[in-house]
């Protein structure tokens, strides 16, 4: 059995051309990641370049609104460059220098990663490209010119469904292709090992922040921590310190779609089967002969036919619940939240918001919700537009 | 020994791979009968995966072409039962870790048992995943095929230890696919291979002229074809019968005139 197994999860099923670059960067990780210069280093990055800690805001109008449990967002939406993904991608880039690589390759999907990795390699001088769905490339449009106007080159993935999935296959490849310069930034807590560790642990920083920030203004844990789940990297970062404290319960809210009855969803906690794809077991939407279902979401960000394996070890030991959200759900809340409280999240983060609203009246006002509002909407605004049949051009 | 590993003994070894289903299964059958007569002396049948990431373009869209056809699993197993009326030529399963996992992994041996079928070789399947595979390859005779590649390194000699039946060299970086030169990566990576244990050793990965061939089976006890065949393949659909089978001569032609 190989190392760094979340239960039966997780693993390294990758192609052998891959496996020496998996174990370099494990053991650039394992010597870097408690060592002084490099924790100051990227601590410094987060704090002066992306401007954490980031906000734990008590949505107070929410609150009222829906009568119940008190709501706090963490506002990683604040984040420069407009999401949690910016956490992730300091880590990895500078492992990337540490073991002499100058140049970074990544996937996206909604573009949230790519243009915090095309960020980042500006940052700090490094050749990029991102890989993204054809489909990706046509509802996040705006995101394909940001990252290239940060430097990086972006390419259209036209093979398979032309989203997430698909840039991740072509990124893998292409980091078959040209490995010795090359580093992978994957963007979540996906893939082989040690990916889903190194982006968990780099997420961390917002379960961290949340403990500290709820305990100054609460005295107390919350009751419920809660964020979407695609890949689940901003759900694995809020939740992981928060495994130890098991009165608080753990939700992922991941994307139905039309609805978990239909064929057009990416709920593969509540509808997928254990699978191997994409360097790691875990569960998957796929068919009988293990064919990867062709998944689909509003949401380019959670449009993904997996989860990272830690997510599946967390749902089968029971530690953290999974709830599937609509499309139509994620709008009205994507809505809702601009309306009330004056943010508009990301269509990825309100699948989380839609499932607070539904949770928040049925527990005590004495109860505490922390909800992981994991980017901001922005680059939503035109397609929830055509969403709704008004046609806007950005 | 492996049943697989006495083909190389009569020479160096021809394999080819086509896409099982692409574009049906009744051509996939005829093609592995032709391809036999022609002097292949494996064949190694590929059983689709959505998303076949060691793969580049042609034989990823071999996969897509098969499986929007509706070709399953079940469906190969009984098109080899299918080709064993008809030939014995050694025949290697390459597909991908979900594929077997998914069907059950007892499962998918216990058939392969059945229909004959000598080997897997499974390119996200890397030595440290091999429990995954090997207790059932064990428990129903089937030889899983290791692979090694120009990044390597180091690990060639702890992947030859265990090795069986042949190793599958990769030639170069990258994905499968047809390539203009060939580097020189490979001939070190048999010399490794060697020194740890006498086993044949294939290369694939960018073979596709008859000057490749002869220059690869000079260094190599085989060589594997892929993408050169299934090219044909997407051309002529059900008529690339002759064609594969001319080309197939012709390349095992050259292999045997390198020695």
């Amino acid at each position: 059995m190989s190392k760094a197994r979340f239960g039966i999860y997780g693993g390294q099923f990758v192609p052998e051309t891959l496996m020496n670059a998996l174990i370099e960067l494990e053991e650039t990780y394992n010597r870097y990641k408690e060592d002084p210069g490099f924790v100051n280093e990227l601590n410094d990055l987060l704090n002066n370049y992306a401007g954490r800690p980031s906000l734990l805001y008590y949505a107070e109008k929410m609150t009222k609104d829906l009568g119940g449990a008190k709501i706090y967002l963490k506002r990683e939406d604040l984040n420069h460059t407009g999401s949690h993904k910016l956490n992730n991608v300091l880590g990895q880039v500078l492992l990337a220098k540490k073991m002499g690589k100058s140049r970074v390759i990544a996937e996206t999907g909604a573009g949230q990663h790519g243009v915090a990795t095309a960020t980042v390699a500006a940052l700090m001088d490094m050749e990029c490209e991102i890989f993204m769905g054809k489909e990706d490339t046509e509802r996040q449009a705006l995101n394909v010119f940001r990252m290239e106007l940060l430097g990086a080159k972006v390419h259209a993935v036209t093979s398979g469904t032309q989203t997430l999935k698909d840039a991740v296959n072509e990124t893998l490849r292409e980091w078959t292709r040209r490995i010795a310069d090359t580093h992978y930034v994957l963007g979540s807590v996906v893939g082989p090992h040690p990916f889903p560790t190194i982006v968990r642990d780099f997420q961390s920083v917002i379960g961290k922040e949340v403990k500290k920030q709820i305990l100054e203004k609460e005295g107390r844990l919350p009751d419920v921590v809660m964020a979407c789940v695609g890949g689940g990297s901003n759900a694995m970062g809020i939740f992981y310190d928060f495994i130890e404290n098991k009165e608080v319960r753990l939700i992922g809210c991941e994307a139905a779609g039309h609805g978990i009855d239909t064929d057009k969803h990416a709920a593969s906690m509540t509808k997928g089967t254990v699978g191997i794809f994409h360097g790691m077991k875990s569960y998957f939407c796929q068919d009988e002969y293990g064919q990867i279902a062709p998944v689909y979401s509003i949401s380019a960000g959670l449009d993904y036919p997996g989860v990272g394996p830690e997510h599946s070890y967390l749902k089968d030991i029971k530690r953290a619940e999974y709830v599937p959200v609509t499309d139509d759900e994620a709008v009205e809340a994507f809505e809702y939240l601009a309306k009330v409280e004056g943010i508009i999240p990301a269509i990825e983060s309100a699948h989380a918001v839609a499932y607070a609203r539904k949770l928040a009246p049925t527990m005590d006002k004495d109860k505490i919700i922390v909800i992981c509002l994991s980017g901001r909407g922005d680059k939503d605004v035109a397609a929830i537009a055509r969403y709704k049949g008004v046609n806007i051009y950005e | 020994m492996s049943n697989i590993e006495n083909v190389f003994k009569k020479g160096k070894a021809f394999i080819t791979y086509i896409t099982a289903g692409d574009p049906s299964m009744e051509t996939t059958i005829k093609l592995v009968i032709e391809m036999a007569k022609a002097g292949a002396d494996v064949i190694e049948l590929g059983i689709p995966f959505s998303d076949p990431v060691a793969e580049g373009p042609v034989i990823e869209e071999a996969h897509a072409r098969a499986l929007s056809k509706g070709i399953t699993t079940d469906q190969i197993f009984d098109g080899i039962k299918e080709i064993r009326k008809n030939s014995d030529v050694p025949i290697v399963i390459m597909t991908y870790a979900n594929p077997i996992f998914t069907y059950g992994t007892e499962r998918f041996m216990k058939r392969c048992q059945e229909v004959d079928v000598s080997a897997v070789i499974v390119p996200d399947i890397p030595f440290e995943e091999k429990e995954e595979l090997l207790p059932f390859c064990q428990e129903y005779n089937i030889t899983m095929i290791s692979m090694i590649a120009p990044t390597s390194k180091e690990r060639i000699r702890m992947i030859a230890q265990e090795a069986e039946g042949f190793i599958y060299c990769v030639s170069s970086l990258g994905v499968t696919g047809v390539r203009k030169s060939i580097g020189n990566e490979a001939e070190e990576m048999i010399k490794l291979v060697k020194e740890v244990k006498e086993i044949p050793c294939a290369i694939g990965f960018g073979l596709s002229t008859p000057q490749q061939a002869a220059q690869m089976a000079k260094i190599a006890d085989g060589i594997i074809v892929g993408s050169a065949i299934v090219q044909m393949i997407a051309e002529y659909g059900e008529n690339s019968v002759p064609y594969v089978y001319e080309y197939v001569k012709e390349m095992k032609k050259a292999l045997m005139c390198s020695f």
